[in-house]
């Protein structure tokens, strides 16, 4: 039994590594570095007078692909949807809930709030620097997780959380039928461009970036309060 | 130039082979989920490695630099797609695997049979 073990993990790495040399002859042939743009050569020289955000990463994924991202926000809720359903219970209790030290509790006081601005900040600039949305929402939830570490007892507002990410799902949703409303196209771009590089630019990036970053991390602040207080039942 | 190159997609191969030994091999559900990770972020890897250009900078605009220098940005953005997929995936397996555990009482993948032969 203990040989056939090792057979077994020898066979796996042996189908890996060949798998791995196939697949770097393959990248071999790639030239590393090469400028080989069709379609991104138009986004990076248009974006500036039909998006006007000066981050082209941001224009592309908000702007010209903001179907995909509609659809990549379903992904994300669905999945939260999903985590809630497999295991949140309404009077669950902490899992290993874990005493803390002064140190850590008053750290966590004193860092929340330059957590959630860092966050904000993120997703409020997503279409100047690097970051947006997802990045941004992602640091906000992260808030989430200090305070369940140092505060035993604390317990997340999940109805607001809710209420919260309902609203920001609408807002993205709203937008683009604002453009079916105006130029029959959706999630066409209605508002004014504004001042290329300004916080108040590049049309609906801004709006629709708030909105997934609200999105983001109150799915996230919810995925993590479902796995962190789960069960009624003693185990 | 080529050099560095080479490295990436060693880099990006290294990933790819340790993420499929430990799927292959590992029985803890949980180590599966981390070797699915890491050869999902091998993936990622390559395609940004990819759409990288020599001596481009980040697909920003920024006073002093021209857009002709930039490197290419639709990888970049199709990454960020992946990577926010690959999370949301991760988080509902993960949650499967607890509710596994509570039914099983482990998280041995031999050790889970409903149907037993």
């Amino acid at each position: 039994m203990k040989k056939l073990k090792y057979v077994y993990k020898i066979a796996a790495l042996a189908i890996a590594v060949l798998l791995g040399y196939m697949l770097l002859q393959a990248l071999m042939e790639i030239p590393f570095g090469t400028n080989r743009m069709f379609v991104a050569e138009r986004f990076i020289f248009e974006e500036p007078y039909e998006v006007g955000a000066a981050n082209t990463v941001t224009a592309i994924v908000v702007n010209y692909r903001g179907f995909d991202t509609l659809g990549e926000v379903t992904v994300l809720f669905i999945a939260a949807t999903g985590v809630a359903l497999l295991l949140h219970r309404e009077r669950g209790i902490r899992l290993a809930p874990t005493e803390t030290t002064l140190v850590v509790k008053t750290g966590a006081r004193v860092l929340l709030p330059a957590v959630l601005l860092v966050g904000l900040y993120i997703f409020v600039h997503g279409h100047l620097t690097p970051g947006g949305g997802f990045p941004g929402g992602v640091i906000v939830a992260s808030a989430l997780i200090l305070m369940y570490f140092a505060y035993e007892e604390y317990v997340a507002p999940r109805s607001m959380l809710h209420l919260l990410e309902g609203i920001a799902g609408l807002v993205f949703v709203i937008v683009g039928i604002l453009g079916i409303i105006v130029y029959g196209r959706f999630l066409q771009n209605v508002f004014p461009l504004g001042d290329f590089g300004r916080l108040f630019s590049a049309g609906f990036i801004p709006v629709v970036y708030v909105a997934i970053g609200a999105k983001v991390g109150s799915e996230l602040a919810g995925i993590i309060h479902d796995m962190i207080r789960r069960g009624g039942e003693s185990e | 130039m080529s050099d560095l190159g080479t490295l990436y997609y060693i880099n990006v191969v290294a990933m790819v082979v340790i993420g499929l030994y430990i799927v292959l091999t590992k029985r803890n559900v949980l180590k599966i989920l981390i070797g699915l990770d890491i050869l999902g972020t091998g993936v990622n890897l390559l395609i940004v490695v990819i759409g990288y250009i020599e001596g481009g900078t980040a697909p920003i605009y920024t006073a002093g630099i021209s857009p002709a220098k930039f490197v290419d940005p639709l990888p970049q953005a199709l990454v960020l797609t992946a990577i926010v997929i690959d999370a949301a995936v991760l988080a509902m397996a993960i949650s499967i695997a607890i509710r596994l555990y509570k039914e099983f009482g482990t998280l041995d993948v031999r050790k889970m049979r409903l149907l037993k032969w």
